[in-house]
């Protein structure tokens, strides 16, 4: 009888995810415009992605992404975090106007800061110049637009770390911290050997979802400059897409997004043990 | 938990709490500000306050944007969501939380790998499946692809809820005669509620302002949500950024002030969302 009631997630998860999953391992097989018969060409997809200068770009796009995702925006929540932490009074309110981006729609905010921060015309950038300052559209430049593009999402991004951190940091137990106060520690040492160990599961999962995401990013990429310009800010979810939907190569779409998984995958790995921990207790 | 008392250190940490504050803030501050300026006058100066106030940003932006349209297109996609979300995840939740049965425990942790698929591992075949099946230009097409992806997400902060619950409680319901699903619906759900409204709102947040699948499965210009025409007005070349901040205040106001009213609930789903799983 109880089986019956997990009938409804598991047959719309399976028809929805894991069957199209299924198909797409095979269609990176392939080749497909999406209407005729799939031509069976084995690595073949594999091989033209090696060969591929924007694959690469995209790789390796990805790749610097996740390793400033892993850092900026995780040394920024830590930071404010413990300041929450120090400064008590307020940071209710703190803590809410950093969630605040959170909730707004990303296709909101890439046009804010596009139009807004980042335009030579009608942004605070175009202002900047008139002013006489060099500033540069950074979206505009393919030595930094992948950075610009970055910035919005750290931007958006940080606030809920500092939230999760913040929620950990107050549940390190009290008897540790007033011990370290009682032997005289100073606020690098309490930082050092008590809070950060205190809420290091926290920051590993954290890392974790980190690097699963990075492989994700899609919204921000594909809204504000399309991979572009001369695909310097590509990333392998918008070559994907582009890829299938534009092209109309499907098997190539396919293969990567296999290459996407298989870097999912690893840092599932350690996520799914992650949780494996959790749920044991 | 008071960690140092110090004067100096107090104020600088407010100093850098403030700094992070403004920066947060100033991106939403252009954008509601903008929002009643004529475009000449952003161009000329972005950050000044409106000389004269441009309402009519509001009509023109609600007319190209085909909000009449597209707003009742979104509310209907997220209605759907939730509800599916809700009925199926309460139902998933409630067994995962009461057996601890080997099979259970695969069960979890399938639905947690799913969570962390990339779209692009499923969203090429599903498309054209689903365009073979004339599912294109669907609400309720869509409204599934959303609980398929979401509802781990809901099954596993609902969890939690049911686990709260005490034992006694069912089976005293079941003592005193009352089938499995009686007790599922007339016991489990009515004390595990709170948990399926902060369920409903993040799900409700999410569907609202879904940009990838939204934009790929409802092409047509009377399906398309919110945030799609959205997309497709703020993308046209002669641009009038007025018009345009005016079409995102107008999607952003009902979640910024639903966050204000519930942000408890909004912060707790978010974060102990991604973190217990």
């Amino acid at each position: 009888m109880h089986r019956l009631y997990l009938l409804p997630t598991l047959l719309i998860n399976v028809v929805i995810i894991l069957v199209p999953a299924m198909l797409t391992i095979a269609l990176a097989f392939f080749r497909w415009d999406g209407i005729s018969m799939p031509v069976f060409i084995g690595l073949g997809n594999f091989h033209a992605l090696w060969a591929d200068r924007v694959f690469w770009t995209a790789l390796t796009n990805n790749i610097i992404w996740t390793l400033l995702f892993l850092t900026v925006p995780i040394g920024i929540g830590l930071l404010a975090a413990t300041l929450l932490l120090v400064a008590r009074r307020g940071s209710m309110f703190f803590q809410v106007i950093y969630f605040l981006p959170m909730i707004i729609a990303t296709a909101i905010l890439a046009r804010v800061w596009q139009g807004m921060i980042y335009s030579p015309v009608s942004g605070v950038n175009g202002m900047l110049q008139r002013m006489g300052f060099p500033t540069l559209d950074p979206l505009t430049q393919p030595s930094t637009a992948l950075i610009g593009i970055a910035t919005v999402d750290l931007w958006h991004w940080w606030g809920f770390l500092c939230v999760i951190f913040f929620a950990a940091l107050r549940q390190v137990p009290q008897e540790q911290v007033e011990a370290a106060r009682i032997e005289g520690a100073s606020f690098w040492q309490m930082m050092r050997y008590v809070l950060l160990p205190g809420i290091r599961p926290t920051i590993t999962l954290m890392m974790i979802m980190t690097v699963i995401w990075s492989f994700l990013v899609f919204d921000f990429v594909y809204i504000l400059t399309q991979g572009g310009p001369a695909f310097s800010s590509e990333v392998l979810s918008t070559l994907a897409y582009r890829s299938a939907f534009y092209d109309l190569a499907v098997g190539k779409a396919a293969a990567v997004a296999v290459i996407i998984s298989i870097f999912g995958l690893i840092a599932t790995a350690f996520y799914i043990r992650e949780q494996a921990r959790e749920f044991d207790q | 938990m008071r960690l140092i008392e110090s004067r100096a250190t107090l104020l600088l940490t407010y100093a850098i709490l403030t700094i992070l504050l403004v920066i947060t803030l100033f991106p939403i501050a252009l954008l509601v500000l903008n929002s009643v300026k004529p475009a000449a006058q952003i161009i000329q100066n972005p950050l000044a306050l409106p000389e004269t106030f441009r309402w009519d940003n509001f009509t023109r932006a609600w007319n190209d944007a085909r909000f009449g349209t597209t707003m009742l297109n979104s509310a209907i996609l997220s209605g759907l969501t939730i509800v599916l979300v809700c009925t199926t995840g309460s139902l998933t939740a409630y067994v995962l939380a009461r057996r601890k049965i080997k099979s259970w425990k695969i069960v979890t942790f399938y639905l947690l790998a799913t969570t962390t698929a990339p779209i692009q591992l499923f969203l090429f075949p599903l498309y054209f499946g689903f365009a073979r099946l004339g599912l294109i230009n669907n609400a309720v097409a869509v409204s599934v692809v959303y609980t398929a992806i979401w509802s781990p997400f809901a099954v596993m902060l609902l969890r939690t809820y049911f686990l709260a619950v005490p034992k006694e409680l069912e089976e005293a319901a079941l003592i005193d005669g009352a089938t499995h699903w009686q007790v599922f619906t007339k016991v489990m759900l009515p004390i595990v509620s709170p948990g399926i409204l902060t369920v409903a709102l993040i799900i409700g947040l999410y569907s609202w302002n879904e940009f990838l699948i939204a934009t790929t499965f409802l092409q047509r210009a009377d399906t398309s949500t919110a945030i799609v025409s959205f997309f497709l007005l703020s993308g046209q070349y002669s641009s009038d950024w007025g018009e345009i901040m005016a079409a995102a205040l107008i999607i952003v106001l009902p979640v910024i002030i639903l966050f204000v009213l519930l942000q408890r609930r909004f912060i707790e789903g978010m974060a102990g969302g991604s973190v217990k799983g």
